[in-house]
């Protein structure tokens, strides 16, 4: 096989963007999943409604999708904080999150799709933006500006969060919680407050990468399920919790996906998650920064 | 009631649902009675380890289509009779939980039910692109019209409706041996307190590897003759989300701790189905078991059994 150079490069390239990317998507349950402990698989689900109502707007009112994400981010806050409330009171009280709580998620996953699908069809919809089209080339590089946009937004949420996790008096909270309720209840605090606004958070993000996704592809219900693996790998790879961690493992996985799709094809790369997952679980369950 | 006892009552109400279906004569009956005691199979096979174990299996689909696609490269390698093929179908999908569970179950629960979530996608993405058994396209099984045992002449429809009513037999049985047995008693150990039970000397792997592996047996014998029930299989159909949240909205609505749950919940929701998919549209019908699903599980925690229950404890 006569191997080409360029086409690695692009790959590699492709593959970085593609990676920023999944960090923005993955940063949800990075939180939810990787510091509260609550198995949200939901959370592509509400991406996907990201992605419509991002589509909606830019559509009928011709809103730019991103900034239509950050307007609808205290909607999601809103949600993700009923979301909590809801399943706080009927399943973390009462201890019963392991079975009941994902079934729920499950649920609201199943439902969020549905409900979609009723209302605008199982036909891919996508954006107009002025940046979806042309590139950016450096050299011989090619940077679409589809993906670099997306990339450099999903790297400043990125950065926001880590900001706040470790700079602001609620985030230390959150990092605190996820070490030990019961010494936060020692000193006065409210656990269930602190996650409530933790999820909420996660929640928030679900908007702005869903804005991206649709500039990114186009997109129909069901895309979240291809998210499902690729994100929780993501976050497991990372090492639960561990915000660097997660965007180290979301660019080698979008590295890899993109090699795989370039040299043996598209239809292959969904299962590259899952051997990362696989992989992580057997081999080296804290992951890259674990604990 | 012993385990005999209720072997040989089942099989009779088995032998009277026949027979009613029989003098009924028709067709449409044999097709709705068909899935929903496929859903009667996968629900109690379901329950074994989500609801006995107390761990999420999200990947129902992917052990239901792995029996239907071996049972599809059987038929174009060298056809065999349908009961081989739900044997094989039911090797096949136990060594893939086997081999699942053994990756994941050491771990923290969460993990195994993300795996086997993902793993639908993955096995999805395996056959659509092997060519062997249709890839994306799908693959034809055809069947002849009656089958011919003897002097015997039966119709096609009700010969693997036969079939999948003895395999319901088959699974609730088996759950009911279980739950009366010592495996049923180190199953709830799990589901109770994982780690109390580990130190009082439980083998919790060994026991959860022997459900997820039972489980996923079962799942595939469920999918075995669903090609010879569809006669055209796709990914799409064979890996659809409606098993997945069917088999866990089912025992949920039903009640999750004995083998009447999974029984009752799939036939209250899988008549409802029934009757909306006919009535309103599918796209509907699924929205329904969704929201039956988040509904319960927020308010009847025990499901119907449960709801029973607590009216007669009300009232000594």
């Amino acid at each position: 096989m006569d191997f080409d150079f360029n086409l690695l490069i692009d790959a590699i390239v492709a593959g970085l963007l593609l990676g920023g990317f999944y960090a923005a998507v993955t940063a949800g349950i990075s939180i939810a999943f990787g510091m509260l402990d609550i198995v949200n698989i939901a959370h592509p689900a509400f991406v996907i409604l990201g992605s419509y109502i991002a589509y909606f707007f830019s559509v009928s009112f011709g809103i730019d999708p991103i900034v239509v994400s950050i307007i609808a981010l205290p909607a999601f806050y809103a949600l993700g904080w009923m979301i909590y409330q809801i399943y706080y009171l009927s399943f973390e009280r009462r201890g019963q999150e392991a079975l009941r709580g994902l079934a729920f998620f499950f649920g609201l996953l199943f439902v969020t799709e549905v409900t979609l699908i009723l209302t605008f069809g199982v036909d891919y919809r996508y954006v107009e933006a002025a940046y979806i089209g042309p590139s950016l080339h450096l050299g011989s590089i090619e940077l679409p500006y589809r993906l670099l946009v997306p990339c450099l937004v999903a790297l400043a949420l990125f950065t926001a969060i880590q900001m706040f996790v470790t700079r602001t008096f609620i985030g230390r909270a959150i990092m605190a919680v996820s070490q030990d309720q019961l010494a936060l209840q020692l000193m006065a605090a409210d656990p269930i407050r602190i996650k409530r606004i933790a999820f909420a958070i996660s929640i928030a993000t679900a908007s702005v990468a869903g804005a991206l996704l649709i500039v990114i592809q186009p997109v129909e219900p069901s895309v979240g399920r291809d998210y499902i693996g690729r994100v929780f790998a993501i976050c497991v790879l990372g090492g639960l919790g561990s915000m660097p961690g997660t965007l180290i493992a979301a660019l080698l996985l979008g590295v890899v996906e993109s090699l795989t799709s370039t040299f043996y094809g598209p239809s292959w790369s969904p299962a590259v998650a899952f051997g990362f997952l696989l992989l992580t679980l057997a081999f080296r369950p804290a992951g890259l920064m674990g604990r | 009631m012993n385990n005999t006892m209720f072997a040989v009552a089942a099989t009779a109400v088995a032998i009277a649902v026949l027979a009613f279906a029989h003098a009924l004569g028709v067709d449409y009956f044999y097709f709705a009675g068909y899935t929903i005691l496929q859903f009667i199979v996968l629900s109690t096979a379901w329950n074994i380890l989500g609801g006995y174990c107390g761990y999420v299996n999200f990947g129902t689909a992917a052990f239901f289509a792995m029996g239907a696609y071996s049972s599809v490269f059987i038929h174009k390698l060298y056809p065999l009779p349908i009961p081989f093929l739900i044997v094989i179908g039911a090797i096949v999908s136990g060594i893939v939980g086997f081999g699942m569970g053994y990756l994941t179950l050491r771990l923290r629960g969460a993990f195994f039910s993300i795996a086997t979530l993902a793993m639908a996608v993955v096995l999805q993405t395996l056959v659509v692109n092997w060519d062997y058994v249709g890839g994306s396209r799908g693959a034809y099984v055809i069947h002849p019209e009656n089958l011919e045992f003897g002097a015997l002449s039966v119709h096609y429809i009700e010969y693997l409706f036969v079939l999948m009513l003895a395999l319901a037999v088959l699974a609730l049985v088996t759950a009911r041996t279980i739950e009366r047995s010592q495996l049923g008693y180190g199953f709830a150990t799990i589901r109770d307190d994982e780690l109390a039970a580990e130190s009082c000397g439980v083998p919790t792997l060994r026991l959860k590897l022997i459900a997820t592996t039972l489980s996923g047996a079962f799942m595939g014998m469920a999918g075995a003759p669903f090609p010879y029930y569809i006669g055209y299989l796709q990914p799409q159909s064979a890996f659809a989300l409606d098993y997945a949240v069917n088999s866990i909205a089912m025992p949920m609505i039903g009640g999750t701790t004995s083998w009447v749950g999974p029984l009752v919940g799939t036939i209250v929701l899988g008549s409802a189905q029934q009757y909306a998919t006919v009535t309103i549209s599918s796209a509907v019908n699924l929205l329904i078991v969704g929201l039956m699903l988040v509904g319960f599980v927020i308010i009847a925690p025990n499901g119907l059994i449960g709801l029973v229950q607590k009216r007669f404890r009300r009232q000594p």
